[in-house]
This record gives structure tokens, C-alpha cells and sequence, in this order.
């Protein structure tokens, strides 16, 4: 590895290198993470939780009154499954911006491990590894609010974890390449305002991508979180069909194609 | 393996800077081998390079016998590493820190255990064991990150600025520390801008300046082949840089005893070895001329004037702690 000229580019250089991994040592990071989660995880779970709850109230209990049917379903149950999606899309990426912003930058948490057997890549799969599981807690969590209201039909809801799994991954990397370029705290408000909140109003939990003009609708089709709730919506409810395994294809591509990015992206930002 | 570390044309560039260039040393097993220098001398571009942090950019580097860019891993395991900034985990606690530390070297449960109560009380942290890390002095913290870096007993322990931003006194608690893991005869490299941190710890050191190696050999040698062993500043009266003329005129009084000499804004340093009479007699001298003199003293020579007399700069000036711990 020589020393290349700096530029934008050179956070890209290596890309085509397998990357250093040791299993257990990003497992030991990742175990690291979850130590630091034990000591906050009821504050932490409770303020993820209840946003997405009151939106359940506000719009199944309060809207859904108004709407009587959306594809054949209760707004309720329309609406309920896309809601486990977003909280794992949430917990996810604030774990994966500020989080990771913070343990890479102010605390130099990632600098202390790899200064151990641990190698910069290891970090990152640790880091990939916890913002999924953030992502499958978080999901869980309301799956079992959605149980309690008796929303889930059928016992294929259990398998929601499955496109929860990669739809949490792949937020986790987009959010660490975000992380990787970005220069401060602050630029994480454009990550959230630009391509957040719009995937959480427009990509079929509230309402279906259908109802968007059509020259548009390919925008949300190209969201992680669209082909999630396409695929956890039917599991919940108990109405399968073949046709979700192509959303569920789409999750297990989009993680495997940019997995590479933010491992080599951070190393880049970090070692000089 | 003869040496612990050794270091052959080691160059470091970013971009078109040249941070380290070329340098040769060796570090031999047991010893305490400094890195002196100002900020931006390359010293912890070189450490960074040892301990596989930032790639070699050419050159040969071998720590403990391994090729540190193709066997990062092995080598890093047997390393112990204390960065210029502190890098704990700041949630959690003390204890936690170092089993937490433990794990990055795969120490099973029970090893892990005795390893962190032994650092602990060797580190004389017991009392702190379940406290919060961000809830310490800085002190404290530092001692704890000396300490994790022992978890894997390490064949080499790193110390980039051990001690930089830490009052005298925990200077002090950290520097005794540090000499009795060397009395145990554990391996150190250390850079430091802190002279006397150099001359209390190191058996040898090498003086870095803008990336290059500028001297080394054990400071008492550094002190006696470049200033001599005392050191006479003579203050002069007058506002701005003091003539040539009269340097001289210092210098041909001094004739012999004379071993080398610095000129400092109005302080002419002459270094010697023999102060007191090289002392009396200027004094005298420059009664007889007439010479106002604002102050005159006598003290030991220093590393510091070694790195003063090799580059013409104090070390580390704007904030003058490497002056103020003399």
C-alpha cells in the first residue's frame, strides 16, 4: 500500500482488495458496542419505541377512521408492519451516523482497537454487524407492540427478521459511508432531512407507492425500506406470494454490493 | 532478531509532505528508547508506522522481527500501545475498559481477570476499579490507558507523549511507573517533548527535527559532546540582539573553557566544563571592561540545550513547558 495523493477519490482506494477480516476479533467489536448498550439500552428503547407508537395511534386509531380501505386492507394493518420497518430504519441509522461518528472522531474508540490485534476492517464489520442488530432490536421491539394489538395474522410474521435482517444492514452501511464523508455532526441533519424522513413519508408505509405520480414512483423503488415493508407487510398479515421474494433478492444485493464501501471508505478517512 | 525494533531509511510522506525521511535506529531488547522532539518533528508519524497504524511509505521497518506492513496482526499482538490521545472507552468502567481491551487480544476470561486486577493495583487504580471512565482526571485516565496496553504483556510498550498535558504531579506517578516496568526489563520506545521525561527514562534517544534524525546517543553523552556540563547565560542590558562584537569579546575572555555557545535574543548562552571558573571569570572581565550585565547564572547543562545548540529553536516554545521543568 503506497501513500497516495489526497483527493476525494482516495476514499475509494482499495476497494478492490479483499478486505482483512478476523470473525471473532468483529465479534469482540461488536460485543464491545453491546457492553456500551447495556448500560443505556431502557432509556434508549424507550424513546425509539414510543415515536413510532405514537404515529400508530396518530394515524391507525385517529386517520384510519377516515380510511376505509387500502388494498384490501384496514389502515391499521396497512400501516403497522411498515412502522416496524422504519423503527429498525431509525434505530439504525442514528446508531450508524452519530454513533459512529462519535466513536470514530471525538472518543477515538476505533483507533484504540485497532492499536490491538484488530484490524480497521474488523472495526467495521463490528460496527455493520451492531447497527444490524440495533436495526432487529428496534423491529422487534414494535413486532411485539404489532403482536399485542393483534395485528399480526398469521405465524410467518416470524420471518419478518429475515428482510429486517438485510434491510438494517444495508441502512447500516449507507449510513457509515455517510459517516465516512461526512465532515461534522451537523452534515448528518441533510443526511436525515434529504433521504430519511423522505423514505419514511414516501416509501409505502403510509400510503402506496401507486399514489405517486408516475414518473416518480421508480424514486421510492429504489429505497431499501420500500422493498422491507413489500416484503414484512405480506409476512405480518399472512398473505404471501412468490412475487416478494424478488423484493427480498433486491435487500440481499443492495447489502452485498456496497458492503465493501464503508470498511474501505473509514480506513481511508482515518489512516493517513 | 537482534533488535527489537529496527528502522532502515524509513520514510513517511502525505502527499507532498515529507513527515519522515530516511531515518535509521535500532531499538535493542530492554532498553528505553527515546524519540525527542518538537511538535511536527515526525515523531509520531514514526511511532504510528511502528505500531501499524499508518502505512510505510518506503523503507524498512521490523518490530520484533516482523515486517509490520505484511504481518500487522502478529506483530500488534505482541505490542502495547499508548497513543498521544486518550482512546478509552468512556462509558464504561475501569475494570471494563481492560476486559473489554483483553478481548481484542483473545485472552479467554480467566486470564483476562488476573491480567486487569494485576494492572489495577500495579497502576495503583484498585480504588477506581468500577468507576465510570469519563469521570476521571485526566491523570487517571492516562494511567489506565498505560495499563491497557499491558493487558497482552507486551514485548514492546509504545508511549507517544506519555505524559503531555498532565500537571507535575501525575507526570511524576506516570514516570515511576514507567521505570519500574523498565527495571522489569520490558522493551520501551517513547517520543516526548518533555526533556527531562527524556533524561529520566531513556537509556538512549534519538533527537528529531523536521523529520530528520539530528543526534543520538544516551543523553549524558548528547550533553557532554554537544554543551559541556554547565551551562553560564549571561543576560545582557540591551533591548534588541546584542552586537557581535561583544559576543565575541565573551567568547576570547573565555578563551578555551569555551565549548560551544548560544545566542538568545539578549542572552548569550556559553556552555562549558568548568562553570564556576569560566563564571567568576567573565564576571570579572566584565567589571573591568565596564559591561553592564542584567543577570548572570550558572547552572548544569541540559538535553535541552543540546536541541537548543542543534537548531537554533526551544523545544516546544510557544507554551516553554520543556524550559519551565527544568
Amino acid at each position: 500500500m503506497q501513500n497516495t495523493q489526497p483527493s476525494r477519490l482516495s476514499l475509494l482506494h482499495g476497494i478492490s482488495q479483499k478486505p482483512d477480516l478476523s470473525w471473532p476479533l468483529v465479534f469482540s467489536v461488536f460485543l464491545r458496542n453491546l457492553k456500551v448498550f447495556s448500560k443505556t439500552w431502557v432509556a434508549t428503547i424507550m424513546f425509539n419505541f414510543v415515536e413510532p407508537l405514537l404515529y400508530l395511534w396518530a394515524m391507525g386509531f385517529g386517520l384510519g377512521v377516515y380510511v376505509t380501505q387500502i388494498q384490501g386492507l384496514s389502515y391499521l394493518d396497512f400501516l403497522a408492519p411498515g412502522l416496524i420497518a422504519s423503527s429498525a430504519m431509525f434505530a439504525t441509522t442514528y446508531e450508524m451516523t452519530y454513533g459512529s461518528f462519535t466513536r470514530m472522531g471525538h472518543q477515538k474508540v476505533f483507533h484504540g482497537m485497532v492499536a490491538t490485534p484488530v484490524s480497521m476492517d474488523d472495526v467495521l464489520m463490528g460496527e455493520i454487524l451492531y447497527g444490524t442488530f440495533k436495526g432487529l432490536l428496534y423491529g422487534f421491539v414494535f413486532f411485539t407492540v404489532v403482536v399485542l394489538f393483534g395485528i399480526a395474522k398469521s405465524p410467518l410474521a416470524l420471518l419478518a427478521i429475515i428482510p429486517l435482517f438485510f434491510m438494517s444492514a444495508v441502512f447500516s452501511i449507507i449510513s457509515l459511508v455517510w459517516t465516512a464523508i461526512a465532515p461534522n455532526y451537523d452534515s448528518f441533519g441533510y443526511f436525515f432531512t434529504l433521504f430519511i424522513s423522505p423514505m419514511f413519508l414516501f416509501a409505502g408505509i403510509f400510503f402506496p407507492i401507486d399514489n405517486l405520480p408516475p414518473a416518480i414512483q421508480f424514486l421510492p423503488a429504489m429505497t431499501p425500506l420500500y422493498h422491507a415493508v413489500e416484503v414484512i407487510r405480506p409476512l405480518i398479515l399472512g398473505k404471501v406470494y412468490w412475487g416478494m421474494l424478488i423484493h427480498l433478492a433486491w435487500l440481499v444485493a443492495l447489502t452485498l454490493v456496497t458492503i465493501r464501501l464503508p470498511l474501505v471508505m473509514v480506513k481511508n478517512k482515518l489512516i493517513k | 532478531m537482534e533488535f527489537a525494533i529496527e528502522a532502515k531509511k524509513l520514510t513517511k510522506r502525505f502527499g507532498h509532505f515529507t513527515a519522515v525521511n530516511e531515518i535509521d535506529f535500532s531499538v535493542k531488547y530492554g532498553e528505553c528508547f527515546g524519540l525527542l522532539g518538537p511538535n511536527g518533528a515526525g515523531k509520531t508519524s514514526t511511532v504510528k508506522m511502528i505500531y501499524g497504524f499508518s502505512p510505510v511509505t518506503s523503507g524498512k521497518l521490523e518490530v520484533l522481527g516482523m515486517d509490520i506492513m505484511t504481518n500487522a496482526r502478529d506483530a500488534k499482538s505482541l505490542l502495547g500501545i499508548v497513543s498521544q490521545e486518550d482512546n478509552l472507552d468512556p462509558e464504561l468502567t475501569v475494570r471494563e475498559n481492560l476486559l473489554v481491551y483483553a478481548g481484542y487480544f483473545r485472552l479467554d476470561r480467566k486470564t483476562a481477570r488476573t491480567r486487569a486486577d494485576e494492572i489495577l493495583s500495579f497502576m495503583g487504580l484498585e480504588d477506581k476499579a468500577n468507576d465510570v471512565v469519563e469521570n476521571l482526571s485526566g491523570g487517571l485516565k492516562r494511567r489506565l490507558t498505560i495499563g491497557r496496553a499491558l493487558i497482552n504483556d507486551p514485548g514492546i510498550l509504545i508511549l507517544d507523549e506519555p505524559t503531555t498535558g498532565l500537571d507535575p504531579h501525575a507526570r511524576r506517578l506516570v514516570w515511576q511507573r514507567l521505570r519500574q516496568l523498565k527495571e522489569e526489563g520490558t522493551t520501551m520506545l517513547l517520543t516526548t517533548h518533555y526533556l527531562e521525561e527524556a533524561s529520566q527514562l531513556c537509556d538512549r534517544l534519538i533527537i528529531m527535527h523536521h523529520g530528520e534524525i539530528l543526534e543520538q546517543g544516551t543523553p549524558a553523552e548528547l550533553v557532554q559532546k554537544h554543551v559541556g556540563r554547565d551551562a553560564v547565560e549571561i543576560g545582557f542590558t540591551q533591548k534588541q540582539k546584542i552586537p557581535a562584537e561583544l559576543v565575541n569579546r565573551f567568547l576570547n575572555w573565555g578563551g578555551p573553557l569555551v565549548k560551544s555557545h548560544q545566542v538568545l535574543g539578549t542572552d548569550l548562552i556559553i556552555f562549558t566544563q568548568q562553570g564556576e571558573f569560566l563564571s567568576a571569570k567573565l564576571r570579572k572581565q566584565a567589571a573591568v571592561a565596564k559591561i553592564p550585565l542584567a543577570y548572570q547564572n550558572l547552572r548544569p547543562a541540559t538535553l535541552e540545550d543540546v536541541f537548543l545548540k542543534l537548531t537554533g529553536e526551544y523545544l516546544d516554545a510557544p507554551d516553554g513547558k520543556g524550559r519551565e521543568l527544568e
